[in-house]
């Protein structure tokens, strides 16, 4: 195995996929006829941040939703810290695509972040003090406390993406799969995020972020996973993240330009 | 007459009826919300429609075996085993095919019905058995209700409100983001089953008072009414299940306080009168507070217009303008502004011109998305930044709001 030299330039040994927060192997998913992913192996590695680039249509989402089992796939096995997906299921939160959610549903912010403690709670505990005192908490840390109390469509779109990421950090896992999360939002509620994702990943938590703006690629993420239906590259952002991988994700559909702004933030 | 059926005081049979329509409502209204939060409404009614053809069934096998054709638990049983199959091939549907929802929801529907039509119509003319009263199943009726009727109602409405209690949680989940439901390990699916399950229950046990035709309109409405008046979900299951036992109850005691009048749809109509209250007069949801909204918010802005029009000496020519700001005591009725109405529309310019500074500083950014070109801009920024603003401005000082 080769060893790798993380951003911090501490030595990390890059893991295979035995004990990997997450690793994909021979995962194919179709809708239809036609693979929107196709024989992909993946291993994230531990305490990093990785993000899955690919461009419109490629399967990022589809890949992410696969490994949580919420699309099945054909063929593949997805293991969560080298054991079965569904033994690990509360080790894993989850930040969907915020259109994928019905917005003028009657809740408030304080019950979709509640919605993260559903294993704790159960069929029929209570809400306590406590569990309430929990939500707020996570709430405070995306700069939402004020919030608590409004109707969830009241929020701007970016507000409403920092409520689903309390609901993730209320679950209190250990890898944080998120889709799309800094799509569409302001400049306020992208600082928020990135700063609750790097102090996730400072203390020692996974995560993986399905991302589409390339300009922020090394400012964000340590890792890469480039697919475009198949994988492309997978790798610390230094080796994998290339204006050549890039090419071959984006095939024609990158512009020259772009690729040459994306080299000279390279360098 | 009707005091006496509201305070139950028509006779036993009339008193089964009301307390049995009011368990019911309640049960569907609660029921159901969790249906219409899925977004399966019309579920409801093709599940209503494929009771027929069990309740038929279920008929002539009685008489077959030599039993009383009308044995209700027999018939409901029946219309429970058909109902639950029309659930499971518009499941497979969905899942299976290339069939939307609404199809499949029409195909079943349409099928089963028409299926149990043909039985009804074998049966009458067979004219085995003491078939009257199978037609009594589409419309509902009371006429003959039984205290067996009741007890029927009574039982499978708790033990529904029971089973919805165990499983709210997952079914909200599902309602609101099945995704991160089936991230969390919910089973998406057999959630879904399971609700459509109980929304069976609800309408087999309502089969003798509403009818299946009806049924649909006291699992919908209650919770459509109950929306207007809360943001909660849990507000929302609640106030439900109190509409639809209203409804309930006053539907029964009306129908019995006059002769003739169905009991079923009585009910709807009651049900249907509390929706159209609740469309008109809900407080942040209804239409009168939308109105009233639009309304004062089109004044606020001819108001605001108009007094940046007096401002820069322009014609207002707008008669709704003048008229706003006349009986504002801004302007006279001829669009010579009064000196409170000068005193405003230097304040209304300056604000402007504020805002512009505003929205064009990127420091500002989170204050300038609040410009809607009415907010005052007193009550976003602080008495030091208006200054500091009004210092790059420049031009005389002072003018206070």
């Amino acid at each position: 195995m080769l060893d790798l030299v993380s951003s911090q330039g501490i030595t990390v040994e890059d893991r295979g996929p035995g004990d990997s927060p997450l690793a994909v192997r021979g995962l194919t998913v179709s809708y239809g006829q036609k693979p929107a992913v196709f024989s992909v192996d993946m291993t994230v590695q531990p305490g990093a941040m990785t993000a899955i680039i690919g461009p419109n249509g490629a399967g990022k989402s589809t890949l992410l939703k696969a490994a949580l089992g919420i699309v099945k796939p054909l063929s593949g096995l997805v293991t969560v810290y080298g054991r079965p997906l569904e033994q690990q299921r509360t080790r894993i939160a989850y930040v969907p695509q915020r259109a994928s959610v019905d917005w003028d549903f009657p809740t408030r912010v304080i019950d979709v972040v509640l919605m993260g403690l559903s294993r704790e709670l159960g069929l029929l505990g209570r809400v306590r003090a406590r569990h309430k005192a929990h939500a707020m908490d996570c709430l405070h840390r995306v700069g939402m406390r004020d919030f608590a109390d409004r109707q969830i469509g009241q929020l701007s779109g970016g507000q409403q993406q920092r409520v689903f990421l309390a609901r993730a950090l209320a679950q209190e896992a250990d890898l944080y799969l998120l889709d799309e999360p800094f799509a569409g939002v302001d400049a306020t509620t992208e600082k928020a995020i990135i700063d609750v994702l790097k102090s996730l990943k400072s203390s020692g938590k996974t995560v993986v972020v399905v991302h589409h703006d390339l300009a922020t690629v090394t400012e964000y993420f340590d890792h890469v996973f480039l697919i475009n239906t198949r994988k492309v590259a997978e790798g610390p952002v230094a080796e994998a993240f290339t204006a050549e991988t890039l090419q071959s994700t984006y095939g024609g559909r990158l512009a020259t330009a772009q690729i040459d702004q994306i080299s000279r933030v390279l360098g | 007459m009707l005091w006496d059926a509201l305070a139950l005081q028509l006779g036993y049979n009339a008193t089964l009826v009301a307390i049995g329509s009011t368990l019911l409502g309640v049960a569907a209204g609660i029921t159901g919300t969790f249906l219409f939060l899925r977004k399966r409404a019309l579920v409801s009614d093709a599940v209503s429609h494929a009771t027929l053809p069990g309740v038929c069934l279920a008929f002539l096998a009685l008489v077959v075996l030599g039993g009383d054709g009308r044995n209700l638990i027999g018939l409901l049983a029946g219309s429970a085993v058909s109902a639950w199959l029309g659930l499971l091939c518009m499941n497979w549907l969905t899942h299976n095919t290339r069939l939307a929802e609404d199809a499949a929801i029409g195909a079943v529907l349409s099928v089963f019905f028409g299926f149990g039509i043909v039985l009804l119509t074998i049966i009458q003319s067979l004219g085995v058995g003491r078939q009257a009263g199978l037609e009594g199943f589409l419309l509902g009726t009371t006429a003959g209700m039984l205290r067996l009727d009741a007890l029927i109602i009574a039982i499978g409405g708790a033990a529904t409100l029971i089973l919805v209690t165990i499983i709210r949680r997952p079914m909200m989940m599902v309602a609101f983001d099945p995704e991160y439901a089936a991230a969390r390990g919910v089973a998406v699916n057999r959630t879904d089953l399971a609700m459509m399950g109980l929304v069976m229950a609800v309408t087999v046990i309502g089969l003798k008072i509403v009818g299946l035709i009806l049924i649909v309109a006291l699992l919908i409405i209650p919770p459509v009414t109950a929306r207007f008046w809360s943001e909660r979900s849990d507000l929302v299951v609640l106030l439900a299940g109190m509409a639809g036992g209203l409804a309930g109850y006053l539907g029964a005691a009306i129908s019995a306080s006059t002769p003739d009048l169905p009991t079923g749809p009585i009910i709807v109509l009651v049900s249907f009168g509390f929706f159209a209250l609740s469309l008109l007069l809900a407080p942040a949801r209804g239409v009168l507070a939308a109105v009233l909204r639009h309304v004062q918010f089109q004044r606020r802005i001819h108001i605001r217009q108009g007094l940046l029009a007096l401002a820069q000496g322009q014609m207002i020519y707008e008669p709704l303008t003048l008229r706003l700001l006349h009986r504002a005591g801004l302007a006279r009725a001829d669009g010579v502004a009064t000196d409170a109405g000068r005193a405003r529309a230097a304040k209304a310019l300056r604000d402007e011109k504020r805002w512009e500074i505003v929205r064009a500083d990127l420091t500002h950014e989170a204050t300038a998305a609040l410009y809607d070109g009415l907010r005052d801009i007193e009550t976003v920024l602080t008495k030091d930044q208006i200054e500091e603003i009004d210092l790059r401005i420049g031009g005389p000082h002072g003018i206070q709001p």
